[in-house]
């Protein structure tokens, strides 16, 4: 049972899911850049061979899971900002429910304009 | 009850020293320790390192469309790209291996499946360091003879 004498803080509500949405988006990332790095070494093939996948990757299906990716790796950094604040800010603890909602917020700041300007090149291209 | 009843936690609390999740020393040191040290620092230097990529590759100039052969070649014709970028490579490679690591041990529960993991982990954390930092150093931008690249046909 969930009671305060157990520890509560990372049981349900915004501490659990945020730490269970860091784990999703750090796996994401990281399979994102074990094929990044394999298709970013076909330079040393050919610049051809690198141009093919390139263009093969300029669709809006490519395009919107890019978006995808930007939203989990802004997700990700400014979480892991909460997740410092909460470790070495006396008051972090305290606050990680406000921190969360702050973590939203910048999400929504640095995301939209970015989908703006990326989601405009991949359907206008 | 014995002497190591913990009066401060709930009535279906577990002593400590009976506890399956007390965490005691296996000999490894403070390895756990710094490991955790290490995803906070190279948290904080792959923001920085990660939103400047993006930056520069998604929103400045054409944006994903300019991402080319001559995009790449113009970049690593600057030491400055290179260090960002092989910085880049090795925190975000050695952040996401601990990560997963982190969660291999968490949710498997067979020995054998742990080691097989771990071990698919560490094989493609070594491919990926290797190779990336073979192809930021050895890049060559004019690997076509025929290359119309400025910095090929200036040579």
């Amino acid at each position: 049972m969930a009671q305060a004498a157990n520890g509560t803080l990372y049981r349900g509500r915004e501490g659990m899911w945020t730490w269970v949405a860091h784990r999703i988006s750090g796996v994401l990332i990281f399979l994102f850049l074990f094929a990044h790095v394999l298709d970013t070494a076909l330079v040393r093939v050919s610049p051809e061979a690198y141009n093919e996948v390139m263009d093969a990757y300029k669709n809006p299906v490519v395009g919107l899971a890019e978006a995808g990716l930007v939203a989990a790796v802004i997700f990700h950094a400014l979480n892991g900002l909460r997740i410092i604040a909460v470790d070495f800010w006396a008051k972090g603890p305290r606050y990680q429910k406000q921190m969360f909602w702050a973590v939203l917020v910048g999400f929504v700041v640095l995301f939209a304009p970015f989908a703006i300007r990326h989601l405009t090149i991949v359907f206008t291209h | 009850m014995s002497t190591t009843t913990n009066y401060h936690a709930g009535p279906d609390a577990v002593s400590a020293k009976t506890s399956r999740y007390r965490r005691v020393s296996k000999g490894r040191g403070n390895f756990e320790l710094w490991s955790w040290v290490f995803m906070r620092a190279s948290g904080v230097l792959l923001l920085v390192l990660v939103f400047g990529h993006l930056f520069v590759n998604l929103m400045l100039g054409e944006g994903i469309h300019g991402v080319d052969f001559a995009f790449v070649a113009g970049k690593w014709a600057s030491p400055f790209w290179q260090t960002w970028d092989m910085l880049m490579l090795w925190l975000a490679e050695l952040h996401g291996f601990n990560g997963v690591r982190t969660i291999i041990n968490d949710y498997t529960e067979k020995d054998r499946t742990r080691w097989i993991l771990k071990g698919l982990l560490v094989a493609s954390a070594l491919l990926v360091l290797v190779l990336g930092t073979l192809v930021i150093f050895t890049f060559d931008p004019c690997l076509d003879p025929s290359s119309t690249l400025s910095v090929c046909t200036a040579r």
